[in-house]
């Protein structure tokens, strides 16, 4: 299929481009910006009048539940949320049962999604054998298989001498491992924001500190090791600052923020609203508005959906009974945008957080739009909203806090390889 | 944000916590509270108010004392009391807590009184009844987690209405394991809505949690100091499992130096009243000299527990 994008508004933010450029794409390949190739008929024209045409979006973490949840969510519901939202590129977090830690289940699931043929796959392998924090995964195996990068998701290791080592390991091949900044044995009991909230509900509480003390240890090892870090789910002013501090001192250290995180506050958890039960937990006002700033600024390379998804039964108990995390995939352009119209930036600086930016962490040439590059693109509707309902999530998981919410921007055509994988309904 | 305790017309629908309820609301149910004192001490012990109602005791977590008084305050307004002790039935089979919900509205309940250990438990039963528009039942948090106790903290603040009259005149201390007590904050919820000018706790760091003071309180961490010139003291329970470990040495150690004995109630006012939600643990929160002595109104705030939480169930069955 020949497509002919006609009209649109194109925003590249990886060439710095934001104007008015129709796109040829052909053999699932970007064949013309600008201008046809010569002897180029379109099979099928799109005419993107008053629209954006940007690269298909980065997610650096999405749980799609398989092998092992699919009770939750499958490959084919959650990729269909990927296409309603744009999202063409999906990192694929290790905490799957059994985790990503063997060169087979790495195969199997990218065998699916390719079958599929939607949104393409990045799993991040497991760092340790089973995420327990004991041996170390066969790394150089699941970089052949087809990992990315390394994480142990949500179970921090105990042992910082298997830490030490996988950093170690990690680095003798230059992989990047992504680490989620938790002290394994400090407010592990906890279920939300050790602050006013949680002490006038009777809740739990974790501190700050277990995101900056593990961050100490993360970075310290760094140092020590060389290792190329990626912090996921920065969730505090105080995490954010250590973060800083280590860029600017040299390390080779990537971070991002979740949309939950960069929206949302302690005080939406109300009356123990469930869907605010989060890993990390959401913090303070101000924990917020820092986060907010530094994905601005830079200072956060990336933002993510940390799409969850999770069944109504696990959500529809008591607060601290709550499964933790939400379903986001199909939210993070609408929310991207909602962030980049409160700091005022323009659109291709927004896009940059969730294209470019992240594919450049992923270590994949998504995220762009170049001659020859894979015809990946999200075609929206920035003056459209989009609104957050139970009914119109295509998601299999409808736990969001941003239910019953208008969001700005609805996406309109999704295009994988040069096939229209969406289009408004 | 709605909040879920009153209905349309800012009236009582359950009763979830005293934290966000409105100061009238509290007064209203002290005054309601007071005429059912009496009812105690008549030959027949009972009023039609709640006849031919259905009160559901739903105690995901074992109690017999809360239980007790509830069914007695219950059987006192002429309800039917059906007490499960869901902790042992059919949770225990893998029900969720609000099919057990569906199922006993399905049996014509029309006030659930529960208890259970996770904070928030009570909220979820209201939301569900509210999206399930099921509006004619009510619910009672009889403790839940460490969130709220709001019964007690009614009757906590009935005894100090009975013995202090005037709540804007008065210095209180809440001492011992605010951490974990779902009884401290429904007391300082009610104390700062009714206009205490000094709510102050008193405990180790261990046991205080963080942003304790944005609640309204002073923290202390010495007794004598946090005692002095108070008007009331209010014990809270220490739980055995917390007296060896990570939060406290030991029970003993406890009792040295946050136990209430003679000696250092002796720097509050004279005419202080003592208090403590029972069950004591004497000789670890309170001496024995004291729990016994003439100013411990700890039996009265007992009685009082069984007329607040008849008016609690007549309030919210003409609601």
């Amino acid at each position: 299929m020949k497509i002919h994008i006609a009209n649109g508004r194109l925003i590249d933010p990886a060439h710095e481009i934001d104007q008015q450029r129709d796109l040829f794409i052909a053999s699932g390949k970007i064949v013309g910006i600008g201008s046809a190739p010569d002897g180029f008929t379109a099979t099928r024209r799109i005419d993107a009048s008053g629209k954006i045409v940007c690269p298909g979006l980065v997610d650096l973490a999405a749980r799609l539940r398989e092998p092992g949840f699919e009770y939750l969510a499958t490959l084919e519901s959650e990729m269909e949320a990927a296409m309603a939202g744009g999202v063409t590129s999906l990192a694929i977090p290790p905490d799957t049962d059994p985790p990503l830690d063997e060169p087979g289940l790495v195969e199997m699931l990218c065998y699916r999604a390719k079958k599929l043929n939607r949104a393409h796959v990045y799993p991040v392998g497991a760092l340790t054998l089973r995420l327990e924090g004991k041996r170390l995964s066969e790394m150089a195996e699941l970089v052949d298989a087809g990992c990315v990068a390394f994480s142990q998701a949500n179970t921090p290791i105990v042992d910082t001498q298997v830490l030490f080592c996988a950093l170690q390991y990690a680095a003798t091949f230059g992989y990047r491992v992504w680490l989620q900044p938790i002290a394994p044995r400090f407010g592990h009991e906890g279920v939300a924001h050790d602050g006013e909230v949680a002490t006038r509900l009777g809740l739990p509480g974790i501190p700050t500190a277990a995101e900056t003390i593990a961050l100490f240890t993360y970075i310290e090892l760094a140092r020590l090791t060389g290792a190329k870090l990626h912090i996921t789910r920065l969730s505090s002013a105080e995490g954010l600052a250590l973060v800083r501090a280590a860029k600017a001192e040299g390390l080779d250290i990537t971070c991002d923020v979740s949309i939950n995180h960069l929206h949302l506050s302690e005080m939406d958890i109300g009356y123990f609203n469930a869907h605010c039960r989060l890993n990390p937990p959401l913090r303070s006002l101000r924990d917020r508005d820092a986060l907010q700033a530094a994905l601005a600024n830079g200072d956060i390379d990336a933002l993510c959906s940390n799409h969850s998804p999770i069944d109504d039964d696990a959500k529809q108990v008591p607060f601290s009974e709550a499964e933790p995390g939400a379903t986001g995939i199909e939210l993070l352009l609408p929310l991207a945008l909602k962030w980049g119209q409160g700091h005022k930036l323009s659109l291709l600086e927004t896009l940059r957080r969730v294209t470019i930016n992240p594919a450049r962490i992923i270590g994949s040439k998504a995220g762009q739009l170049s001659l020859g590059a894979r015809a990946d693109i999200c075609i929206f509707d920035a003056e459209g909203e989009t609104t957050v309902t139970r009914e119109r999530l295509r998601s299999q998981g409808k736990n969001t806090p941003f239910l019953g919410l208008n969001l700005p921007g609805k996406v309109c055509y999704t295009v994988v390889e040069g096939k229209v994988m969406y289009a408004e309904p | 944000m709605h909040n879920p305790q009153l209905n349309a017309h800012g009236e009582l629908q359950h009763l979830l916590s005293l934290d966000g309820l409105p100061r009238d609301i509290l007064t209203a149910i002290l005054d309601t509270a007071e005429p059912f004192t009496e009812v105690a001490e008549r030959e027949i012990k009972k009023l039609p108010i709640l006849r031919g109602k259905s009160i559901f005791n739903l105690f995901f977590e074992n109690s017999t004392r809360t239980r007790t008084t509830f069914e007695i305050a219950a059987k006192r307004l002429s309800a039917d009391v059906i007490n499960l002790n869901v902790a042992t039935s059919s949770t225990n089979k893998g029900e969720t807590l609000l099919d057990t919900v569906d199922n006993l509205c399905a049996m014509q309940a029309d006030m659930f009184v529960v208890r259970h250990a996770s904070s928030g438990a009570p909220y979820l039963i209201a939301e569900h009844l509210h999206t399930t528009k099921r509006h004619d039942i009510h619910v009672i948090n009889a403790g839940d987690g460490r969130h709220a106790h709001p019964t007690q903290g009614l009757l906590d603040m009935y005894t100090i209405r009975h013995y202090k009259q005037d709540f804007t005149k008065l210095v209180i201390a809440i001492v011992g394991d605010v951490l974990h007590s779902r009884v401290a904050r429904s007391q300082i919820a009610a104390l700062t809505t009714l206009g205490v000018p000094e709510v102050r706790v008193i405990g180790p760091k261990t046991l205080m949690p963080t942003d304790l003071d944005k609640l309204g309180v002073r923290v202390f961490h010495d007794m004598r100091e946090g005692l002095r010139d108070v008007d009331v003291v209010m014990m809270l329970r220490l739980q055995n499992e917390r007296m060896n470990g990570p939060l406290l040495p030991s029970g003993q150690e406890f009792f040295k130096v946050w136990g209430l004995t003679p000696e250092k109630l002796a720097v509050a006012r004279p005419d202080a009243i003592v208090m403590h939600p029972g069950p004591m643990n004497r000789g670890v929160e309170i001496d024995s000299a004291v729990a016994d002595g003439s100013q411990a109104v700890i039996l009265p705030q007992v009685t009082f527990g069984i007329a607040v939480r008849m008016a609690v169930m007549s309030m919210l069955g003409s609601n």
